[in-house]
Parts: structure tokens; C-alpha cells; sequence
């Protein structure tokens, strides 16, 4: 059945075009639910991205975690020696120890302190994808000094204004002076309002109360086109039950999955998007109703000619079709301009990405075509005998 | 004046092979069920036939609009038979039925032209009804019969900015324009002044003369009685035929 029959009075296009007022309530009905849906959807992947924005950093193919670590907001330690016994695989080409810890910054202008992740380790290792980084990291071999991440919330200061103006910013972290040595880009998470990298030195002197030879992370690069899998059956064999071997994408899933199983973020978000659907429903199937029952007569005079019930829900149906286009357009270019301002205002990472610019598309389709398929239920009701 | 036999059956005009447009055949219909049950037709027989033109008078509620949606296939036959263009209604499928409609052209009281149509694309409602003509074709035939119809400076208005009588030509336009062979008219000039009732009906018994359709037209309207090759009268669900009144 050809769903557009080109060749024919375009009748959809029509009914809904020579009612201007009723068609833009329609498509500002459809656009709002279309932009709820973007906004939860867009909110609640953004914490689920952001959530590792410092996790992506890592320039690694496997890594160690304590198994008692559920979240970058809490990471326990577990000895260093694991790492050495881990370069006894054939497959492990190096490996790189990572201190991890939320530590209080002063924002150098107001003085209130706000909690910040600082990422320890050696500044001549190779650990990030970053090349960027890779080439700031040598800035922190002088004990004292910081890299701060140009992304973090404004409310840790205008770090990386001043520094950008040739100013020397210090700041206090954990009691302790710092001076910022260079700015990276990594941004703002739901865990984390901002981050700082420093040597392994510098971490620990902030920290003095770690045991010795105690990581949060240990990175595990592999020998080029070896298979992660083996080698991590290997290491899970090779060392005790206190450390945990992750792929990088693991490690990252692990991240996300806390917050979307430990916290009812998800599910918050999910629901908001679910109201956007039944609010856009709830509008489009009064829309066609209600033009479906004005325009009843002529669904019956056409009944009369000789047009079958299929070709008048066909009608309805194209109607819903173009509903759902027409609202969506604007619908995903407000949400563009949305994303672009929330990511300015908040940091968090949100842009139009393809699978929920469809998602969103498919929903609302669905949203019109159902409201479309119950619409038709009233076009049983033209009688082409009660028109004479 | 026209003189009413009772109970007579309706002349037939002799057509040699017989094969009328519509044959009706001891037609009876009930509206309401039980205790409400009321009959609106008992034992009609009518036939139309090729290019003829039959009026149907009578006072309202006799059952007049009734018997035109049976003929029109738009209505299941009760009792009875009900044969039009060769196809029996009695017991016909609903799709049987939506397919006949597609060779019977319907004018009503109102004009119930689509309002968001121009009058040409109204018309094209009715050519789109065609098989094996393209867009393009159907569109000319479009435009030829409401130039017919006397529109052809009317082509992309809404019905909204028709006078009533345009509106009425529109949908005569429109109904001749799926080539019925069988014409089914209820109260066309009822919304009409009388000269622009009396140009519709001239123009309607022109083009369906020329198109070489049957005509049933239900008609208050004393001043168009002329036009009819027959007038038929309906009271109380019988119909009462007269003899043929146009010389």
C-alpha cells in the first residue's frame, strides 16, 4: 500500500494546512513534548557521559581497581606490587600507577572550599590520549604544582581566566599551597565539580596519611594487537582476590552503572522523558480528533464517492505522519540551541547525539502515529447514508 | 396538474433489451427495532433507465431520502431487490457497495464540497475516482467539467468564497466527473434562488443527458418539475406514479 500517493489530492497536507491556528497549536504541542524529550533524555545521558569524562583521559587497555571500588566518587586503594606482577604477562607492555582522591580546593577569590578530584602520577609516564596533556605533564615535576581543568564548575574560582590573563594563581587544596602550572580540558561530572592532575609527589604530600605503596588505579597497556580478553583471564589467575582487572570500556561501565543502578537519576530522567511522550500524545490525539470529528461530513461525502474507509484512514494516518515531521523539525533545531546552552552553563557534557536525536524522532512518531490510529476510531462513525 | 394512480405500477419506458439503470423491485425498509420498529418503505418498484431523468416529490418523511441512499448503495437492502447498473444490492458486501458508489454520482441538499479543497481539487476528489488515468489527465478532465459547469474562472477558490449557486455547480462538476452512469439528486436547488435553481437543474439534465446517465432527483421545488422525463410521488413509503408530464 503506497502510504503517499503522490498522484493524488494531497488531502492530509491539505486538512491540515487550511487551519493554520489548529496546526500550529499541533506542531508547538509536538515540539514541547519533543523538546521535554530531549532535555530529559539529553540530561540523563549527559551525567552518564560525564560521569566519565576523567575515566576517557586514560591512554590504556586494561586496568586495576580494588574491588571494593564502585565509583570514582569512592575509590579504595590496593597495593602497587600488583602492577610489577602484572608486567609478568608476555602481553603487558607497561604499566602506570594512578592515585585518585576528592580533595577540598579554596577558589583563590572567594575562599570557600569545594570538593575537587586530583589525579596523582608520574609526570614521565605516558597516560593520556591527550597529546596536550601528555606535553603539560612535565610542568609537574616541580613539587607544588597543579594542572587545573579549564572545564571545572566556575565555583572553584576564575583559575583558568587568571591564568590565561599571565597571572601566578595559588590556591590552598587539603591545606597545602599549590600553584597552578597549566590548564587541560576534561569537564565537569555529576561525581566530580572539577578536577586538578599532579604528580605522584605532590598528590602524596597532600595526602599523607595514604599507606605506602597504596593506588587508587593501576594502568595496563597491552603489546599492540593483543587480545584483551586472554590476558585478563591471565591476570585474574596471576594475582590475589585484592584487585579487580578491567578493560578501560569496563571501567567506564562500571562508573556508569553505578549511577544508573545506585541512584534514581536514571530513572528520574527516564520518567520526565515519558511525560514529555504522554503530554505530546494526549495533545496530537485531541488535535486529530477533533479534526477528524469537524471534517466528519466530508470523511462521509467521500464514503458516498466511493472512497474506501482504508484510503480516509489512510488520510488520518498521513496527517499523523506529517504531524510527527513538521513538530519534530523544530523540535531537534530547539533542542541544539538547548544542549548549546546548558553545556555553557552547566559544563556538562550534552550535545545532539544521532542515536537520541532518533530515539526522540521514533517517539514521537509513535506518539502521532497512536494518537492517529485512535483518532481513526471516530472516522467509524461517518455514516455516508446520514448525509443526504 | 399531474393526476396520481394509486398503487399503479410505475410506467416503463420501453428501452428494447430492458436493462434499466436502476430496477426496483418490492422494496419495503424499516427503521428502529421492537416496540420502535417503523416501516419507511413498503413495497417500492421503480425503474430508471439510461439518460432518463425521474423526479421524486413527496412530503417530507415519507421516505424519500431513504429510498435514494438504498438506491446509492449506501444503505443494506432489507427487503426486496434493488438493482443498479446490473448490480443487486440485496444482500451485497460492504465493499461491493463502496465500489458500485464509484459509478453513481451523488448531489445533496447541502453541497458538502470539501472546505479545504479548491473547486478544482473538489472536482478532482471525483476524477481521482477514475482507474488508469494519470494525475495530469485527471487534472484536465477536472478543469473541463467546471469549465462545463461554467467555473473556469473559479478553478483555485475555497468553497467559502463560492455563492451558493457556484458551490452547487461545484458539485455537480464534481459528481460528473467519475463518469456515473446513475445520478442520484436530493433537493439540489433547495439552497438555490429560483433562476439559479432552475440554470442547475438545466445544466444537470444537459450533461447527464449528454453523459447518458439516469437521473433520481428529489425535488420540493414546483418551478423545476418540468425538467423530468417522469415525476414520480411518494406518500407514506408508497409510491404513487404519474403519467409522464412533459410533453
Amino acid at each position: 500500500m503506497n502510504l503517499w500517493q503522490g498522484r493524488r489530492i494531497p488531502l492530509a497536507w491539505l486538512l491540515l494546512t487550511r487551519q493554520p491556528m489548529r496546526l500550529a497549536v499541533a506542531l508547538a504541542g509536538i515540539t514541547f513534548a519533543g523538546i521535554l524529550m530531549f532535555m530529559q533524555l539529553g540530561f540523563r545521558d549527559a551525567l552518564f557521559d560525564s560521569s566519565v569524562t576523567v575515566h576517557k583521559l586514560f591512554d590504556t587497555d586494561l586496568v586495576l581497581l580494588s574491588p571494593r571500588t564502585k565509583s570514582s566518587i569512592s575509590m579504595s586503594g590496593f597495593p602497587q606490587r600488583r602492577l610489577v606482577q602484572a608486567m609478568a604477562d608476555p602481553d603487558v607492555t607497561g604499566t602506570t600507577p594512578v592515585h585518585w582522591n576528592l580533595l577540598l580546593w579554596r577558589n583563590p577569590q572567594t575562599k570557600a572550599t569545594r570538593s575537587i578530584l586530583a589525579l596523582g602520577f608520574e609526570p614521565r609516564d605516558p597516560l593520556f590520549i591527550d597529546p596536550a596533556v601528555t606535553a603539560l605533564a612535565p610542568r609537574l615535576t616541580q613539587k607544588g604544582r597543579v594542572l587545573f581543568d579549564d572545564q571545572s564548575r566556575n565555583e572553584f574560582g576564575p583559575v583558568a581566566k587568571w591564568f590565561r590573563q599571565g597571572r601566578t594563581v595559588e590556591s590552598e587544596v587539603a591545606g597545602k599551597r599549590l600553584r597552578v602550572a597549566g590548564l587541560f580540558s576534561a569537564g565537569a561530572s555529576f561525581g566530580a565539580d572539577g578536577n586538578i592532575l599532579t604528580s605522584r609527589e605532590t598528590f602524596l604530600s597532600l595526602l599523607p596519611n595514604t599507606p605506602p605503596g597504596s593506588i587508587e588505579l593501576g594502568l595496563i597497556r597491552l603489546r599492540p594487537g593483543a587480545d584483551p580478553a586472554p590476558v585478563i583471564q591471565r591476570l585474574r589467575r596471576l594475582l590475589p582476590e585484592d584487585v579487580n582487572v578491567l578493560t578501560k570500556q569496563g571501567f567506564l561501565d562500571l562508573e556508569m552503572d553505578y549511577w544508573r543502578s545506585s541512584t534514581a537519576i536514571g530513572f528520574i530522567f527516564t520518567l520526565g522523558a515519558a511525560m514529555g511522550f504522554i503530554v505530546g500524545c494526549v495533545i496530537v490525539y485531541q488535535i486529530l480528533y477533533s479534526d477528524v470529528s469537524d471534517h466528519l461530513p466530508e470523511y462521509a461525502t467521500l464514503m458516498a464517492m466511493g472512497y474506501s474507509l482504508l484510503t480516509l484512514l489512510g488520510v488520518v494516518a498521513r496527517e499523523g505522519l506529517l504531524l510527527s515531521i513538521f513538530g519534530y523539525l523544530p523540535a531537534y533545531a530547539a533542542g541544539q540551541v538547548l544542549y548549546a546552552l546548558i553545556h555553557a552553563a552547566t559544563k556538562l557534557p550534552v550535545a545532539m547525539a544521532g542515536d537520541r536525536a532518533i530515539t526522540v524522532f521514533l517517539m514521537i512518531l509513535t506518539m502521532c502515529m497512536g494518537s492517529a490510529a485512535m483518532a481513526m476510531r471516530k472516522l467509524g462513525d461517518a455514516d455516508p447514508a446520514d448525509i443526504f | 396538474m399531474t393526476t396520481l394512480h394509486p398503487g399503479s405500477a410505475p410506467p416503463t419506458i420501453s428501452k428494447g433489451d430492458g436493462l434499466a439503470t436502476v430496477s426496483v423491485r418490492g422494496l419495503s425498509h424499516w427503521y428502529g427495532t421492537g416496540s420502535m420498529e417503523r416501516q419507511v418503505l413498503q413495497g417500492i418498484d421503480l425503474e430508471i433507465h439510461p439518460g432518463e431523468v425521474v423526479l421524486l416529490t413527496g412530503p417530507s418523511g415519507c421516505g424519500k431520502t431513504t429510498l435514494l441512499t438504498l438506491v446509492g448503495a449506501l444503505r443494506q437492502v432489507m427487503e426486496g431487490s434493488v438493482r443498479v447498473l446490473g448490480c443487486e444490492l440485496k444482500g451485497s458486501s460492504r465493499q461491493e457497495r463502496q465500489l458500485l458508489r464509484r459509478s453513481v454520482g451523488m448531489i445533496f441538499q447541502g453541497h458538502n464540497l470539501l472546505r479545504c479543497l479548491t473547486a478544482e481539487q473538489n472536482v478532482q476528489m471525483g476524477a481521482d475516482l477514475l482507474p488508469d488515468l494519470g494525475y495530469r489527465a485527471r487534472r484536465d478532465l477536472s478543469r473541463e467539467w467546471l469549465r462545463a459547469v461554467g467555473l473556469s474562472d473559479h478553478l483555485s477558490k475555497l468553497p467559502h468564497d463560492l455563492s451558493g449557486g457556484q458551490k452547487q455547480r461545484v458539485a455537480i462538476a464534481r459528481a460528473l466527473a467519475a463518469h456515473p452512469r446513475l445520478l442520484l439528486a436530493d433537493e439540489p436547488t433547495a439552497a438555490l434562488d429560483s433562476r439559479t435553481g432552475r440554470e442547475v437543474v438545466d445544466l444537470l439534465k444537459r450533461l447527464a443527458r449528454d453523459e447518458g446517465c439516469g437521473v433520481l432527483m428529489v425535488t420540493h421545488d414546483p418551478r423545476i418539475l418540468d425538467v423530468a422525463d417522469r415525476l414520480v410521488r411518494m406518500e407514506d413509503g408508497r409510491l404513487w406514479a404519474s403519467d409522464a408530464l412533459v410533453g
